[in-house]
This record gives structure tokens, C-alpha cells and sequence, in this order.
């Protein structure tokens, strides 16, 4: 259907260009938008001489007293010049291919010149921010995890939301009654039973995939605040789970900003990384990688090839829902750590996104839910700031961006051929 | 020893795609499975493959019976197939897709590559099918991608290897070469099943034929006595005509001028290259290639379905090189899409909705902003009536239809105005004679008429029967010009593999 | 949508199947829904369906009820019992909340009143292949569309009321035909952006409500003054009930898309490009038009419900909250409505009901109203998986329908 809507698109654009080049102009003119943004609210409007004190590092850390200091106004108009000069080499449409990497820079100059406008006269804690991202990261890289599980092998989950909540649920419930790694284990449990549950509408019942994520989302929500209203708001000491230490890697941890970003964590935070790793491995180099990618492409061509394409699918989209359960864990027990109704407001969705923007790859994935991340620490520490912008706006900055990113900022994706259809045999 | 069938049967919830068939086929011999679209023979091989669960009957290879509809054990037991839609991934390597199902590990669950490659090279340099197993499967040419096929079968061993219509998709030359690899498989002591509906094909390669006519099979023959004629009429019932009855063509005024067209494809690809025709008034103009040439895109194009990049494309004198789908339509030109099912009709609509699909918006059917339904029925029944479409009622949906009667809504929704250009692209894909025989029929009518006609078809022998001038397009370009009636099949397909074979090559 | 994938389709059928003899009012059926089965068919699966949904609830208000749990070790026929009782109470009071008396009969109806317009929101979409999640944003910006009118015009009482809802037609609109367009142009999976629409919408609201626009004077309650007498939905039954002329703009509604869909030649487009857009474009259609207007209208379905959730909502002040759920509520009625305006009527009444007597059970029975949100979900999977609810009541098989509403990302 994309590829219908977009002839018709470019029909009444009538100004024969490439999607390609098309695209370049777009993001062109985007960037110049920004650009001048960038200068005229953030550059001018900073009073001159004001600085932007960055710290660098966190109490908790080795070495002490690490800072960047920036003159905010010049820094920021700088900024502003070079994120419109970007978008004017857009416009020339030459060397395509550096499109989204002109995209990337950009955004990221104009991230740092927000901060610095935002923290011009006063000090902001990068590491801080920094460490917040990844942590922020994990539970929609997971869901992105959990999507691309399904889709490699062409059932679209929807219900990520649902899953994430439900486990989020189980392993607080679980975790407060009989330790972490019951609720661990019942988090996991959990997921992947509505990972059955959602193939199984799927599969056996050939039930719009779509609509059994919903369902999904639904029973979740559904169960749990009743739950919730019912026998947490009576038992309260079910909802208190086990506090789970940081594991600190020796000698890593103490690398200034790396070390407080990445190696003083939650094992849910290394677990993150070792499952995008290990995807990816899987998905590209295994016996199981390759039936899971052939069942998503082609599923007839599997099936004759003597591979049990139900079999496969169940497998991965059970396997999938664990890993959202893993995702509900670390939500419940480490993020929030108690359970609230509704707590994952949205972030399976995000999740989706996630997988979208990462092109259906782990480490794409990964990217994507980093980016995700950096939206939602920003707005969590400028809120702080008190800048003047009403909390209420920061607070759909995540929101928007998904929408922005679903709308084709990485241009044109291709997911899995068979993603979304049913197979029948007769 | 022997693959055999035994009175099988298998219903679908509107037909009966076979009805107690039975067939065998033993090592080093090659039976053709003759019969016409929807006489059941894919079905019949489905089951014989394990896609399909018959509904009575049994598959017994070698004396062992095949229980459950499960391709694995097909496989296992022998059977190898090379499908009319090639069972490939399009974004693996050739490796990938001919290992996948039987993949060489090193260690735990890990693909040794090097023996995967090793495996693929070794079968096609031994049947001297020159694969290369790195290349990714979307990347090269059907020709090719049908190698690929029976290097997977041969793979696993095989000793029965059925081919699904293995030469819709390839040109003339292409189809000899073909024909050399079944052979040599027969010498190889394999068992082959050749599923087609060219008679000459059949004629000319099995040992031994089996006739399939509504699901039944009507007659067994031996392909050194019976003749095209008794063959036709055994697939169809009745005698046909194995040519179009038409007079010479009178050309007049050019109606379609496309100049120097160059269109991408979904993948952004220059499938359509500079490409150069024209049409006249009051001829037919055949376009032969092997599938993928850029003919969908030029059509599509053509119709304002598709935007291209360079040159001009006019119909009567009129630039329509920007013109959206409908304004194109109102210029007269009616279009037999490609794809009836994809782009040609609404399944779910009725046969009504679909009569007007593309006229609903103008009186009688369209009161300003209402539908008037009466006048759109009355109009559909008339049309049904007209042009012999099978169906009970109006205003059931179109899906209920067979292929051939949902062809002939089309048809009917498009000829019934006056039409100064037809585009008709694979017009009877998937059709059964008599509908062909009408479709072509009404194709010449319009002609005789006056109007232009631009056909498209994969069908050798349909542009050679149909057309008055035939052009070849070969990567995106027009390759020759050719008069059917004295260029051979042979002559056009050396052009269709881009060879220089056209005697007057248009705009070089 | 129901049909073999193409490479299981026989090429050809050899002959056509004789049509079974068909009465009037299957033709009746057909017509008017598109499904092919006598009404009594039609309503074996949905009523089942319900049923299934009330018997799995009772398990569950069995399972969470926490006081009869500690008395199990002790005396388990007893804590049976309570559980038992426990279903009894909360089943009663959700009946007579939804059909006891004069009051809860217009309960349900005003309960039904939104729930039937964002339904037909959803309903519309789903008759185009498109998935609108959105109905709950769209109602939140419709319906403080409607609350700045309210508060900022002054007009004479019918001119009020009608301007208000013209606003939150607009603008409801709107917010869904951006979604519209997004798909058209970009592609965007509608079920991804409405959803961060509506968190969008939500957050919007949020922040209105905290602004002078909306705030009462003095005030600094995240809620707006209470709108003036001219611009409330007028009651219909008198003051003393809830129940108001919502209802039948809602019902106005349902005889619009009624004729909107089948007997509109824009609804003929909207139907063409929700089965098969590519013969859509083959036809001439304009399909990104066609996409942002069919979500257009959406949205201002939606957006009409919100605002008689602002209008029509006694106290009249309007708090952060006022979508409710009805915004996911409203998918489960479309689908047990089978996407028709007339279905989604009668699904919409019995929401109502459903919802109405949630709210009494949830006040005499402790039994939280979440139970009603698992219960559509249920009704959901009863609804869309017809072969488990066949399996279980163990009926006679029809024949396969695979339904595929929705699309895949794209491709």
C-alpha cells in the first residue's frame, strides 16, 4: 500500500525527482527550519557571556569535579550556522547517501544547543543526562526486541504495551512475595504467555493480528488495575519488590562518563545489551536465524522447504514476549520499582517505533531506542531547569518524535514481506 | 518403483479442483500433465507435494504411502518440485535459499557457509547450470532463479521432480535450454512431471501424456501419435481455434506516441529506459519480453499510474505525460490492467460495484453527491448480459466469479464506450479458452473499429496471433520490431534476450 | 475480506457455484452489512460472545476476591460461598444499574451516547482498512474545541449549542485527518500515530485546562469554569436525568454514515480504497485524498462524542478526563457492530448498559469497573475468533473467514 500511496504522492508533485532526491530536499529544508530556529530563539536570545556549565561527572564517581564550560550565545548561534548549511548541501541534492547523516548531526548540534540555552547562567548535568538515556533506553530497545522477534517471522505484535505491563505486574507482585528472582521468572513466565497467547489468536484462529494485540493491550490493562484495585490497594506489602543492587564493573565504571553511562548498572541493563547482541548474531548467522528471516519473507517457500511455519512462529513470538518480560521486570522491580496502573504509558508503542526507525535490526533497534531515550532523559532534566516551558509540552516530545520517526524520517523501510499476513494452508 | 496418485480427490468451498485423478510416473520417464487453466492441475501437484491435504485418495511412492499433507515428508520421500512461483526468498543469496531446510551447521545451530556454497557449486557445475551461489536471489533474472529451483531439488536428492508450467517465464531460446536440463535428469534416472498448457511443449518433450479437463482426467496419449488438433480438443471438449481469425490491419492517425519514457520501478531501479513507440489508429501492437523488462512500469505509466522521470507520453496529440488515472480515462482510453484481481477489481465489491468502478462519478450512476443504484444495476445487467459474463446475480461479489468471467467484467466495463485507445496487459492470464477466444474476439472488434491497441502479454504466441506489429522490449528499451507474420518464434526470442535479431530496429 | 490468498485460489473456477435460494432479508443483511448469513446467524457469535465474556468476568471476580481467600483455609466451602455471593452482588448491581429503574435506563442511554458516536468513528475507519485508535485524542480536542466556544461566544442557546458542536466537528477533524494524511503521504501506520496522538491530546488538555483560557477566575484546579446554560445539551427527559439530546445526534449520526457509506459516491471511494487501494488508484480515486478525508471524518465522529462529554456532562465543569475510556471502548463496539452504522447502534446501546451497570457494581460491589474493560476485550477475541466460540459451544463449523482488517506496515 506504501508503495501505491507514494507514486500517487509524488504524481501530484509533479516536479519529477527521485524518491531520493526528494527526500534530500526535504530534509533540506528542514534542517534550514532548524537551523534558524536554533539561531534567532536559542543563539539571540541568550544574554552575551552567558555559560553553560555541563558537569561530567556524578557524586558516585571516582574522579571528581569534570566540567565543560561553553559560552551559551556563541555557541548556540555557531549551531544554528552550521545545521543551515547542512541543509542548504541538502538542497544542492548531491552525495544522497548522506542524507541521514546529515539528518543525525543535525539533530544531535541542535540538542546540544537546546541544553546550552537551557543551562546558559546555571549548571547541567551531562553524565547525568547521559546516564538516564541508557537507562531509559532499555525497556523500549526491549520492546523493540520483542516487535522485530515477531515480525522476522511475519506476526505483527501489537500488544508489546500489554505484555510489558502485564509482566510488570507479575514480577512486582511476585518479586515483593518470594524475592527478585521469583519475580524475574514470573515476569518472563508472564510474557511469554501472552506471547503464546497472542499466536495463538494468530495462528490457530486467524484473528487480524492487530486486533489481537489490542486485545492483548486491553486484557493487560484491564487485569492488572482491577488487580490492582483489588488486592494490591489491600495487601500493600505485595507491591513492594526487592530492592536490585547495581552490579559497578570493576575498573570500567571508573572511566569518566563512559563508566557512569554504561558499566554501573541493574543486570536488566546488561541483560539489554547481551540480547541485541545475541539477536543479532542469531537472526544473520544460525540454522534458527535463517528459518525465522525465510518464514517472515516467504513463508510458502519455507513450508516447502519442510520447515513447520506455524512451529516457528509460535516459537519466536513465545520467545518475543519473554523477552518483553524481561522488559516488565526491569520497568517494575528496578525503574519504578512498585507497581502503578498503566505505568507503561505508551512505551510499548514507543517500542514499535523503535523497531521501525531500526529497520527491523537489533542494532538498529538499539539506536533507535537510544535516540528514544535521549528524548525522554532531555525532558525529564530540563524539566528541572524550569526554563518556561510548560511541562505538559516536554512531556509529548517523546510522543511526537515516534510520530515523526514512523513518518519516514530514515526514508524508505522494508519490513518483512509476509509481515502481518496470515498463512493458511489448505 | 513408481510415484503414483490414486483416485484423488480435493474440493474447494465453490469447486472441485480434482475429482478420483490418478497418475504414475516411473524413474526415466517423463509424463506431461496437459490441461487447461483451472483444470486442476496445480492442485493435483500440491497434493502430491504435501501442500494440500486431499479429500480422498492416496499418494504412494515407491510402495510407501505419504500420510499427512506435509512437504517435509514429500521431500524425504523423493519428491522434489519446481513451482510456477518460485519458492525462493528474494532477499536471501542463492546459498541461503537452496540450504534452507537441510542448512550445514559447525557447531551449535551455527551455518558453515563454506559448505553451503561448496554444495551449490557442485550441482551446478555438474549439470552445468552456472549459479552463482553468492548472488542474492532478487538481483538475477528468472532464468537464472529457475535454476536455482532445480538445484534445490536436486539438492535434496530427488528422484521424482515435478515442473510447474516451468516455461511461462521464459523465452524460446531459454525454453531449449531447459528442455536439454529435463532431459539430461531423465538420463540421470529421475522421474519427471511436466505440468503445462502448451500443447507443442508437451508434444515435444514427455514420453508419455496425461490430459486434465475440470478436474477429471479425460485421456492418456502417446505423444508420437496424437496430433495438436485431438490434444486441443481432449483439454477443452470441444475443437478450438488455435489462431484468431482477423483481417489485415488498416492503420491511420498515431493515437499513442510515448517518447524517450523512463520510469523507476518500486525499488527505484530504471525499469522502464528510454523507451520509444507508437500506436496507430486501427492496429494492434504487440509488446513481447520476458517478464520484468519494464512492461508493467510502462504500462502503468502509460495510465498516469506510475510518475516518470524523463520523456513525454501523448495520446491523441494531447501531452498526458502528467495526467492523473482519470483524466487519462476520460481521454477515451480503456485499460485491462495487469493484475484483474490486484488493481482490475474490488474482490468484496459486487459485480455491480465493480461495473462502475471506474464511471461512478458521472450520470447516470452518480446524482451530485449520491449514488443512484438503480441506474448503476440496470446498467450491470445490461453489460452481463452483453458481454456473456457468467454470473447468477448482479449483485453478488465479484470473487464468486471463476477468473475468465471477473476478465470479462473488466472487458465489459472498459469496451462499453467509445474507446480510441484499449491497453490491454495480460489479458488472458489465467483464463480458460473459450474466455480467451471471446476476449480476443472483442480485442479485434475494437481494432476493426478504429480504435489503437498497445497489448502486453508474457504469451509468445498470443502477441505473435493477436498483434499486426509486434516490438520487443528487453531492459527497459524497445529491442526490435518484428511482422508476425513472417518473423518466427525464434527470430522474436533472440530479441527478447537482447540479442540483435530485429531485421528494422526502431529508434536506436 | 473473505478470500483465498491468491495462490490457493483455483485459477479458475470451472463452473460457478449455484447461489443458495436467498430470502429477503438476507438480501436485507447483505445489503446493509456486506455479510452474507441470516440474522440469526448473524447473532448467534456476538451473543455468545457476550455470554462467554460475563462467565469468565464472574471467574475473575471469584479469583481477586482477596477476603474470600483468607478465609479458604479455614472453611473453603464457605469462602466459596462468599465468592459466589460476591458474583451475585456485582451482577446484580451491574443489571439493575443498567435497566432497574427510569434512572438507570437513562444511564445507559447517556453512557451509550459518546460510546455510539466514537464507535461509528471507529467503524468508518475499519470500512476503509484503516485502523483508528484515535478516537480518544480526537475526542479530547474536539471536545475542548467545543469548551472554548462555550466559553468564549456568546450566542443565543441553539446557535450555542450548535456552534460549539461544529467546533468539535473541526477540529476533531482535523486531529484525525492528520493521521489521514500522515498515511498518505509518508505512510505512517495510522495505529502507531493515533495512539501518540492521543498522549499528545491528552497532554494538550492537560495543560489547556491549567490555562486562563479555560480556568474559572481565581481558580487554580486543573478544570475549566463551568460552560454558560446556552451551550449545555439540553435534556430530554427532564432535568432530573441524565440523559440528553446527545443521543439523538448520536442516533442523527448513525443514519448519516449510514448513507455516507453505502449510498454516497464518496462512500463508494471510501469503500473502494479500504479493500483494495490499488485498484482505488487504477480507477482514478485520489487515494491520499481519500485517506485524510475518511480519517477527517473520523475524527469529527469522535470529536462530536467529546463533546458531549464536555456539552452534555453534568457538572459542566470539564476536568483532564473527560474521554474516559470510551476512546477504546469504542474499537470493541465497532467490532462487535461489525463496523455497520446499524450494528454499532445496538453494540453502543449495550456498552452502555454495560458500562452503566459497571458503575453501580463498582459502588455496591467493590468489584472495580477494569472488569468491564477485560469483558470487551474478551468480547473482542470472541468476536474475532468465531471458531473458539464455536469450538466451545461446540456449534456447527461454517465456512473458513479468515478476517483481515488491517495492514501491515506497508508494502
Amino acid at each position: 500500500m506504501t508503495a501505491v500511496l507514494e507514486r500517487q504522492t509524488t504524481l501530484e508533485h509533479k516536479n519529477r525527482l527521485t524518491p531520493e532526491e526528494r527526500r534530500s530536499v526535504g530534509v533540506g529544508v528542514a534542517l534550514i527550519a532548524l537551523g534558524l530556529f536554533v539561531f534567532f530563539f536559542f543563539g539571540l536570545r541568550i544574554d552575551a557571556g552567558e555559560q553553560a556549565t555541563f558537569n561530567l561527572s556524578l557524586q558516585t564517581d571516582r574522579f571528581q569535579d569534570l566540567s565543560w564550560v561553553v559560552d551559551a550565545r556563541a555557541f548556540s548561534l555557531v549551531v544554528g550556522v552550521i545545521i543551515v548549511g547542512l541543509g542548504i548541501w541538502r538542497l544542492t541534492r548531491r552525495a544522497l547517501r548522506w542524507t541521514n547523516v546529515s539528518l543525525a548531526v543535525g539533530f544531535a548540534l541542535f540538542s546540544m544547543a537546546f541544553l546550552a540555552w537551557a543551562a546558559a547562567g546555571s549548571q547541567f548535568s551531562l553524565v547525568g543526562m547521559l546516564r538516564s538515556t541508557v537507562i531509559l533506553a532499555v525497556v523500549v530497545v526491549i520492546g523493540a526486541l520483542t516487535g522485530l522477534m515477531c515480525e522476522r517471522v511475519g506476526v505483527i505484535n501489537i500488544g508489546i504495551e500489554g505484555q510489558l505491563l502485564a509482566s510488570a505486574f507479575a514480577g512486582v507482585v511476585l518479586s515483593s512475595a518470594f524475592g527478585t528472582w521469583a519475580g524475574l521468572a514470573g515476569a518472563v513466565i508472564v510474557g511469554g504467555l501472552l506471547g503464546w497467547f497472542l499466536a495463538w489468536l494468530a495462528i490457530r484462529f486467524h484473528v487480524d493480528q492487530i486486533i489481537a494485540g489490542v486485545v492483548i493491550n486491553f486484557l493487560a490493562l484491564g487485569l492488572t488495575s482491577l488487580m490492582s484495585a483489588r488486592i494490591l490497594a489491600d495487601v500493600q506489602s505485595l507491591n513492594a519488590p526487592a530492592r536490585i543492587p547495581a552490579w559497578r564493573i570493576p575498573l570500567l565504571a571508573d572511566i569518566p562518563v563512559v563508566g557512569s553511562m554504561f558499566f554501573d548498572h541493574t543486570f536488566f541493563v546488561y541483560g539489554m545489551f547481551v540480547l541485541v547482541v545475541a539477536i543479532h548474531l542469531g537472526l544473520f548467522y544460525t540454522r534458527w536465524g535463517l528459518r525465522s528471516r525465510s518464514v517472515g519473507e516467504h513463508p510458502k517457500a519455507a513450508d516447502t522447504a519442510g520447515i513447520n511455519v506455524y512451529r516457528v512462529r509460535y516459537r519466536n513470538v513465545i520467545l518475543g514476549g519473554m523477552i518483553a518480560g524481561f522488559g516488565g521486570a526491569f520497568l517494575g522491580l528496578a525503574q519504578v520499582a512498585r507497581f502503578e496502573e498503566d505505568m507503561t504509558g505508551g512505551i510499548g508503542f514507543i517500542g514499535l517505533a523503535a523497531m521501525i526507525f531500526g529497520k527491523w535490526l537489533p542494532f538498529g533497534a538499539l539506536g533507535a531506542g537510544l535516540v528514544f531515550g535521549f528524548a525522554r532523559s532531555v525532558q525529564q532534566k530540563v524539566a528541572i531547569l524550569n526554563i518556561g516551558i510548560p511541562s505538559e509540552f516536554l512531556l509529548m516530545i517523546p510522543y511526537i518524535v515516534t510520530i515523526i520517526v514512523v513518518a519516514g524520517v530514515v526514508g524508505r523501510t522494508r519490513p518483512p514481506a509476509a509481515d502481518g499476513q496470515p498463512y493458511i494452508k489448505q | 518403483m513408481a510415484l503414483e496418485l490414486r483416485g484423488i480427490t480435493k474440493r474447494f468451498p465453490t469447486v472441485i479442483a480434482n475429482d478420483d485423478v490418478s497418475l504414475a510416473v516411473q524413474p526415466g520417464e517423463i509424463v506431461a500433465l496437459l490441461g487447461e487453466n483451472g483444470a486442476g492441475k496445480t492442485t493435483l501437484m500440491n497434493i502430491l507435494f504435501g501442500l494440500y491435504t486431499p479429500d480422498e485418495g492416496r499418494v504412494i511412492i515407491d510402495g510407501e504411502e505419504l500420510k499427512h499433507a506435509d512437504p517435509g515428508a514429500a521431500i524425504a520421500a523423493g519428491v522434489g518440485m519446481v513451482h510456477q512461483h518460485f519458492m525462493l526468498v528474494p532477499v536471501f543469496t542463492v546459498a541461503e535459499n537452496v540450504i534452507l531446510g537441510l542448512e550445514p551447521l559447525k557447531g551449535f545451530d551455527w551455518i558453515d557457509r563454506r559448505t553451503a556454497r561448496k554444495l551449490v557449486t557442485e550441482v551446478s557445475d555438474r549439470y552445468n547450470l552456472s549459479v552463482d551461489p553468492d548472488a542474492m536471489v532478487e538481483d538475477i533474472p528468472v532464468g537464472v532463479q529457475q535454476r536455482v529451483e532445480i538445484i534445490k531439488v536436486l539438492i535434496r536428492d530427488a528422484r521424482y521432480i515435478i515442473f510447474d508450467e516451468p516455461t511461462a517465464v521464459l523465452t524460446p531460446q531459454e525454453v531449449e535450454e531447459f528442455f536439454q536440463i529435463v532431459r539430461e535428469l531423465k538420463e540421470d534416472g529421475k522421474g519427471v512431471i511436466f505440468i503445462s498448457h502448451k500443447l507443442n511443449e508437451a508434444l515435444e518433450i514427455a514420453d508419455r501424456i496425461v490430459v486434465l479437463r475440470d478436474g477429471k482426467s479425460v485421456g492418456e496419449t502417446n505423444p508420437r501419435v496424437a496430433t495438436r488438433e485431438q490434444l486441443a480438443e481432449l483439454m477443452v471438449g470441444r475443437p478450438v481455434l488455435l489462431t484468431v481469425d482477423k483481417e489485415p490491419a488498416t492503420p491511420e492517425e498515431v493515437v499513442l506516441r510515448v517518447d524517450n519514457l523512463v520510469v523507476l520501478d518500486d525499488q527505484a531501479h530504471r525499469a522502464v529506459d528510454g523507451a520509444t513507440l507508437e500506436v496507430h489508429a486501427g492496429e494492434i501492437v504487440g509488446i513481447a519480453g520476458v517478464q520484468g523488462n519494464g512492461q508493467t512500469e510502462l504500462v502503468e505509466s502509460i495510465m498516469g499510474m506510475r510518475p516518470s522521470l524523463a520523456g513525454t507520453v501523448s495520446v491523441g496529440g494531447e501531452d498526458v505525460t502528467k495526467h492523473s488515472p482519470r483524466q487519462i480515462h476520460q481521454l477515451a482510453v480503456a485499460h485491462v490492467p495487469e493484475d484483474r484481481q490486484e488493481s482490475g477489481l474490488v474482490l468484496s465489491f459486487t459485480v455491480t460495484e465493480n461495473m462502475v468502478l471506474d464511471s461512478y462519478y458521472d450520470p447516470p450512476y452518480s446524482r451530485g453527491v449520491s449514488m443512484d443504484w438503480d441506474a448503476a444495476t440496470q446498467a450491470s445487467q445490461r453489460l452481463v448480459d452483453e458481454y456473456d459474463v457468467k454470473t447468477t446475480r448482479v449483485d453478488v461479489p465479484v470473487s464468486n466469479l471463476s477468473g475468465g468471467n471477473q476478465q470479462k467484467v473488466i472487458v465489459a466495463r472498459e469496451f462499453d464506450r467509445d474507446v480510441k485507445l484499449v491497453v490491454a496487459s495480460q489479458p488472458t492470464r489465467g483464463v480458460d479458452v473459450g474466455s480467451i477466444e471471446y476476449i480476443h474476439a472483442r480485442i479485434v472488434e475494437r481494432r476493426d473499429q478504429g480504435a489503437a491497441v498497445l497489448l502486453v502479454s508474457s504469451e509468445l504466441d498470443e502477441v505473435m496471433a493477436l498483434s499486426d506489429r509486434v516490438l520487443v522490449m528487453f531492459k527497459g528499451r524497445i529491442a526490435g520490431e518484428f511482422d508476425p507474420m513472417t518473423a518466427s518464434n525464434t527470430e522474436v526470442g533472440l530479441a527478447m534476450l537482447g540479442s540483435e535479431g530485429g531485421d528494422d530496429r526502431v529508434a536506436s | 475480506m473473505t478470500e483465498l490468498p491468491p495462490d490457493n485460489q483455483p485459477d479458475d473456477a470451472m463452473a460457478d457455484v449455484p447461489e443458495q435460494p436467498s430470502s429477503e432479508g438476507r438480501k436485507m443483511m447483505r445489503r446493509m452489512t456486506g455479510v452474507d448469513e441470516s440474522w440469526r446467524q448473524a447473532l448467534v457469535v456476538p451473543a455468545l460472545s457476550i455470554l462467554l465474556a460475563l462467565i469468565v468476568g464472574a471467574v475473575i471476580i471469584m479469583v481477586t476476591d482477596v477476603d474470600a481467600w483468607r478465609l479458604m483455609r479455614e472453611d473453603p466451602v464457605a469462602a466459596l460461598g462468599e465468592m459466589l455471593e460476591g458474583v451475585w452482588v456485582a451482577y446484580r448491581a451491574l443489571f439493575l444499574g443498567a435497566f432497574g429503574s427510569v434512572r438507570a435506563i437513562s444511564e445507559t442511554l447517556f453512557t451509550a451516547t459518546p460510546l455510539i458516536l466514537a464507535g461509528l468513528a471507529v467503524a468508518v475507519g475499519f470500512q476503509t482498512g484503516l485502523f483508528n485508535i484515535g478516537a480518544r485524542g480526537q475526542m479530547f480536542m474536539g471536545g475542548l474545541a467545543a469548551v472554548w466556544v462555550g466559553l468564549h461566544v456568546e450566542l443565543p442557546a441553539v446557535l450555542h449549542v450548535s456552534l460549539a458542536i461544529l467546533a468539535a466537528i473541526v477540529v476533531g477533524g482535523i486531529w484525525g485527518g492528520i493521521t489521514g494524511l500522515l498515511k498518505a503521504r509518508t505512510g505512517a501506520h495510522e495505529v502507531i500515530t493515533t495512539i501518540m496522538l492521543n498522549f499528545v491530546a491528552a497532554f494538550f488538555v492537560l495543560w489547556a485546562l491549567k490555562t486562563p483560557a479555560f480556568q474559572e477566575e481565581g481558580s487554580n484546579l486543573p478544570q475549566s469554569a463551568p460552560l454558560p446554560e446556552s451551550v449545555r445539551l439540553p435534556a430530554i427527559f427532564g432535568e432530573q436525568y441524565r440523559v440528553n439530546i446527545g443521543l439523538l445526534i448520536a442516533i442523527a449520526a448513525v443514519f448519516f454514515v449510514y448513507w455516507l457509506m453505502y449510498r454516497s459516491t464518496l462512500g463508494f471511494e471510501f469503500r473502494a480504497t479500504g479493500f483494495s487501494p490499488t485498484a482505488s488508484v487504477y480507477a482514478g480515486m485520489n487515494v491520499s485524498f481519500l485517506l485524510t478525508a475518511v480519517m477527517f471524518v473520523s475524527g469529527a465522529l469522535a470529536g462530536v462524542a467529546g463533546s458531549t462529554m464536555t456539552q452534555g456532562l453534568p457538572p459542566y465543569t470539564v476536568t483532564s478526563n473527560f474521554a474516559g475510556t470510551i476512546g477504546f471502548d469504542a474499537i470493541a463496539l465497532a467490532l462487535l457492530g461489525r463496523s455497520h452504522p446499524f450494528g454499532v447502534l445496538w453494540a453502543g446501546l449495550l456498552f452502555g448498559a454495560l458500562i452503566a451497570g459497571g458503575r453501580s457494581m463498582q459502588a455496591a460491589a467493590g468489584v472495580s469497573v477494569d472488569l468491564v474493560i477485560v469483558m470487551q476485550a474478551l468480547i473482542i477475541v470472541f468476536i474475532a475468533a468465531p471458531e473458539l466460540v464455536r469450538t466451545i459451544f461446540r456449534l456447527k463449523k461454517a465456512k473458513a473467514e479468515p478476517a483481515q482488517l488491517t495492514k501491515g506496515w506497508g508494502g
